[in-house]
């Protein structure tokens, strides 16, 4: 048997009028932290799909050698088999069950089919110590962030003797300080011989653990990096995965300020559910014409809430407070109230809220719009193909043409989309929520592009991002909101990431 | 990334056929169980009295299955069209028989029915009641409703005015010459100049706004292949009776529909609630009023289509209607609606609709009992719906 525990040779897996991976090689070897980057569509997803069997092996071309053997999966069932674990993007826990029922779940011990649940309570212990949880393991894991969940989910990996561990973006939707802990938990499991695949955008993190990196770009293994032999910096992986050098991270600022456009005086919002609670509390805020803003804090803060309650109380059980635009008080009781009034909102979770998967891209371009691409209720087609087009062009949206499922788009794509729509309905004040969350680095600095063309052209923008080099780097002035309540205000000048953490946290240490 | 596209001129037919079977499929599947009971019934179903009978007795399940398409495409089901249409068919009959005119019966009827979708859409869309909940409580309440208002016995109608609305037909004598109706000739003739006309029309806009379109031959081919369907169906209405009224009162339901559903707001309203409901509202939809709306429209259909039925009957049955909901849910799944909503055509529910009852006539012709009729039935429609999915799939659809 070779050092290597996973070789992927020639992989070549089409989709229907795309070739998502072309000619694909590169070797994992045994208890290495391995990481893949890519740009979005460059096939990374894909990538993994094959080697875990989500595509069977007579779905693509190429080898897929695991333990020195080639493998041909039918199905997940199989690499899980041999010991393949993964994590998805997405979490796939089972929510309104407990954290041991779904670390288990699946491979549960029984005595003829009956479960002994003590048993199971005690056999989860080590692995919630192993991975550093500490819950109480009947602990129903949708009451938790969704860092605890991860670790979860590391923990049911554990449980199934996985001994190559493949990551798919898990610090997507972590803060810092969980991306932190789940890193330093990588290193410590490699420590105890597991082999990880990790993908990631957050380059940072990803010269931080490796072992190894595998550059793909346009479904083509660029260049696998060492980086005990060789020094590798961002720049160098940059470089790869786009093609080019990324001089900038973020494009120069060209908009003026003008006046208030939009105020927001102590806005409070109640829990869906437990209605006496208050996600949001007070929160005040104003935004001017040409201005971008930033909201930032750590994971529940509450900045989504805030925003989709002001985006015609699209949050909450209910809402109170005062809405200005151009300073005339305002109610907006439903998002076609609030797009009527000139706000768009592009969610942070463009698939579950943000896209109709199901519909073309023309489609879901246009559903913001229609009637303005109709006359008396019915629809005028060229108007709509026209639009869709034209922010295809725009935007850079790539796709063969307007009538492609948005599903099987990029997440950059995608984004694109979403941001289409709402620009087709051209709104003055726009609410941006994590618009680069789960992108590449190029199509980051696109989006940037285009919040700050939009800014220029006089439209107020406001943004809430988890990445405080984005807020710095993008913002004329940075919002710190930390449970529920804005702890503060940063100008440009004095924003840096030491200044928002510590408005963040040391206002929460008060309570 | 490679892009896989053919557009050219040169494109030959089979790969054009190939890139359109799917779209094609429900239709190719109705043409292959019609000439399958033709072979067998020895050209029975394929006289002019049954081609007749074929739109007579599925009519107000195609009705159904026209509100109950936009339904599923919502991503809602609706159990209780079948009470619905005993309940308003037995009311159409009291309306009636107080000496009301047909015309106004019929508002009167299909207002009723609206009503009661209304209510129900109220139920679904703003009290956020499923609808398989809210509906399910309506096949109970109206069937109910239907024992109390007809002391469970049958209603019958006045006269034999009622009776028109599905088995009568539109013919005027004078051109009834040599046993042809020459006035069906004519209507299908006029129709088949409007359809290419319109053709012709939408194909040179599109030309003149740049837009894609079928090669010239296979654009021929296409109208050459409509109009002699359109020919061959008003000449065996012509041959019989004349156009039944039955068939242009469902021509006009589908053409609405269709146009509503491909060419309005509310088309694209129901088509983006049911592809994602959370969505849609961000992106400004009022997502209740779209839902509210669409069961208000099953209502006043089931309204029509108990109307049409109990015309059928000559007169209203307190049982009327029963599991009228499954052969209209059943047709909309044939016909390629999806389960999950966001997908689903009228043309394919009726195509749907029109499987089934080809089915169902072509074994009552062959004398073959309900018993295995059910059978069949449930065979196609599994066998449908599985080709649906896995074509899907593949075609990476879904």
């Amino acid at each position: 048997m070779s050092e290597y525990i996973l070789e992927v040779e020639h992989v070549i897996k089409d989709f229907p009028g795309v070739r998502a991976l072309d000619d694909v090689s590169f070797r994992v070897k045994k208890g290495e932290v391995h990481c893949l980057c890519g740009e979005n569509g460059a096939g990374k997803s894909t990538l993994v799909g094959v080697i875990s069997g989500v595509y069977s092996s007579s779905e693509f071309e190429g080898k897929v050698i695991i333990h020195g053997e080639q493998r041909f999966f039918k199905s997940v069932k199989d690499s899980e088999r041999i010991g393949l674990a993964i994590i998805h993007q997405e979490l796939a826990l089972s929510p309104y069950l407990s954290i041991f029922e779904n670390i288990f779940l699946g491979h549960m011990e029984t005595r003829f089919g009956v479960i002994n649940w003590d048993k199971l309570i005690m056999a989860s212990r080590p692995y919630l110590k192993r991975v550093g949880l500490n819950e109480n393991p009947e602990t129903i894991v949708s009451k938790m962030g969704v860092g605890k969940q991860q670790l979860v989910e590391i923990a049911r990996a554990l449980s199934k003797k996985a001994d190559i561990l493949i990551l798919d973006e898990p610090t997507s939707s972590l803060n810092d300080d969980e991306s932190e802990r789940l890193l330093e938990l990588i290193l410590e499991l490699k420590k105890e011989g597991l082999t990880c695949i990790m993908i990631s955008h957050k380059l940072n993190e990803v010269l931080k653990i490796a072992d190894s990196i595998t550059v793909l770009r346009d479904g083509k293994s660029i260049h696998t990096y060492d980086t005990h032999a060789q020094e590798v910096d961002e720049s160098m992986l940059i470089k790869g995965m786009v093609g080019r050098d990324m001089t900038q991270r973020f494009p120069p600022k060209e908009s003026t300020v003008g006046e208030t456009v939009f105020e927001v005086n102590n806005w409070s919002v109640y829990h869906p559910e437990y209605h006496t609670i208050k996600v949001v509390n007070q929160a005040s805020f104003f935004v001017r014409k040409g201005e971008i803003v930033a909201f930032c804090g750590p994971m529940g803060a509450g900045r989504t809430e805030l925003m989709m309650s002001i985006f015609g109380k699209s949050y909450g059980h209910r809402s109170e407070g005062e809405l200005l635009i151009h300073g005339k008080a305002v109610h907006l009781s439903s998002p076609y109230e609030a797009i009527k009034m000139g706000l768009g909102y592009v969610s942070e979770d463009r698939k579950d809220l943000g896209l109709v998967l199901i519909q073309d891209i023309k489609t879901n371009i246009t559903n913001s719009s229609l009637k303005k691409l109709s006359k008396l209720g019915v629809m005028n087609s060229y108007a709509q193909i026209k639009a869709a087009q034209e922010y295809c062009e725009s935007l850079n949206i790539k796709t063969p043409n307007i009538n492609q499922i948005v599903r099987n788009l990029s997440g950059g794509n995608q984004q694109k989309v979403v941001l289409s729509r709402c620009l087709l309905a051209s709104p003055e004040i726009f609410i941006v929520d994590e618009p680069t969350r789960g992108i590449d680095v190029g199509a980051k600095y696109e989006i940037y592009c285009i919040l700050n063309d939009l800014a220029k052209a006089g439209k107020s923008i406001i943004m809430v991002s988890s990445e405080l080099p984005e807020a710095i780097g993008m913002a004329e002035r940075i919002y710190v909101m930390n449970e529920g309540k804005i702890k503060g205000v940063l100008e440009h000048s004095e924003a840096t990431q030491e200044a928002i953490m510590h408005m963040a946290l040391v206002a929460e240490g008060k309570n | 990334m490679k892009v896989k596209q053919s557009t050219s001129e040169q494109v030959t037919f089979l790969e054009l056929a190939k890139t359109n079977v799917r779209n094609y499929s429900m239709f190719l599947m109705l043409a292959l169980i019609f000439i399958v009971f033709s072979v067998l019934t020895g050209g029975v179903n394929f006289t002019s009295r049954n081609i007749t009978n074929l739109f007579i007795q599925n009519s107000y399940i195609l009705i159904l299955a026209v509100g109950m398409v936009l339904v599923i495409i919502i991503g809602n089901i609706d159990l209780s069209v079948g009470s619905l249409c005993a309940f308003t068919g037995a009311i159409s009959a009291m309306i009636y028989n107080t000496g009301l005119g047909m015309v106004p019966t019929l508002i009167l009827s299909v207002l009723i029915g609206l009503g009661i979708g209304m209510f129900q859409g109220f139920w679904i869309a703003y009290l956020k009641i499923p609808a398989f909940i809210v509906t399910l409580g309506g096949m109970l309440l109206f069937r109910g409703l239907t024992y109390i208002i007809t002391n469970v016995s049958p209603i019958s109608l006045r006269d034999n005015e009622f009776r028109r609305i599905s088995s009568g037909s539109i013919s005027l004598e004078a051109l009834h010459i040599g046993g042809l109706h020459y006035s069906a000739l004519l209507v299908g003739a006029v129709l088949i100049v409007l359809y290419l006309v319109l053709s012709f029309w939408s194909r040179n806009d599109k030309i003149k706004n740049n837009f894609e379109v079928l090669p010239f031959r296979y654009f021929v081919m296409k109208l050459v292949f409509t109009v002699g369907l359109i020919a061959l169906l008003f000449y065996k209405f012509a041959d019989y009776r004349g156009i039944p009224t039955v068939a242009v009162v469902l021509a006009v339901v589908i053409a609405l529909f269709v146009f509503i559903t491909k060419s309005t707001i509310l088309g694209r309203y129901i088509y983006a609630v049911g592809g994602n409901a959370k969505s849609a509202k961000l992106s400004g939809i009022n997502s209740e009023r779209v839902i509210f709306t669409v069961h208000t429209i099953m209502g006043g259909l089931s309204a029509l289509a108990g109307l049409v039925f109990t015309a059928y009957m000559n007169s209203a049955l307190p049982q009327a209607g029963q599991l009228f909901e499954l052969d209209a849910i059943a047709s909309c799944f044939i016909g390629g609606a999806s389960a999950s909503g966001g997908v689903g055509t009228i043309i394919g529910a009726i195509t749907g609709g029109l499987v089934m009852g080809v089915i169902n006539n072509g074994m009552s012709l062959m004398n073959i009992g309900a018993d295995w009729q059910y059978v069949v039935k449930a065979s196609v429609l599994l066998l449908a719906v599985l080709y649906d999915t896995t074509t899907r799939r593949r075609s990476g659809l879904v």
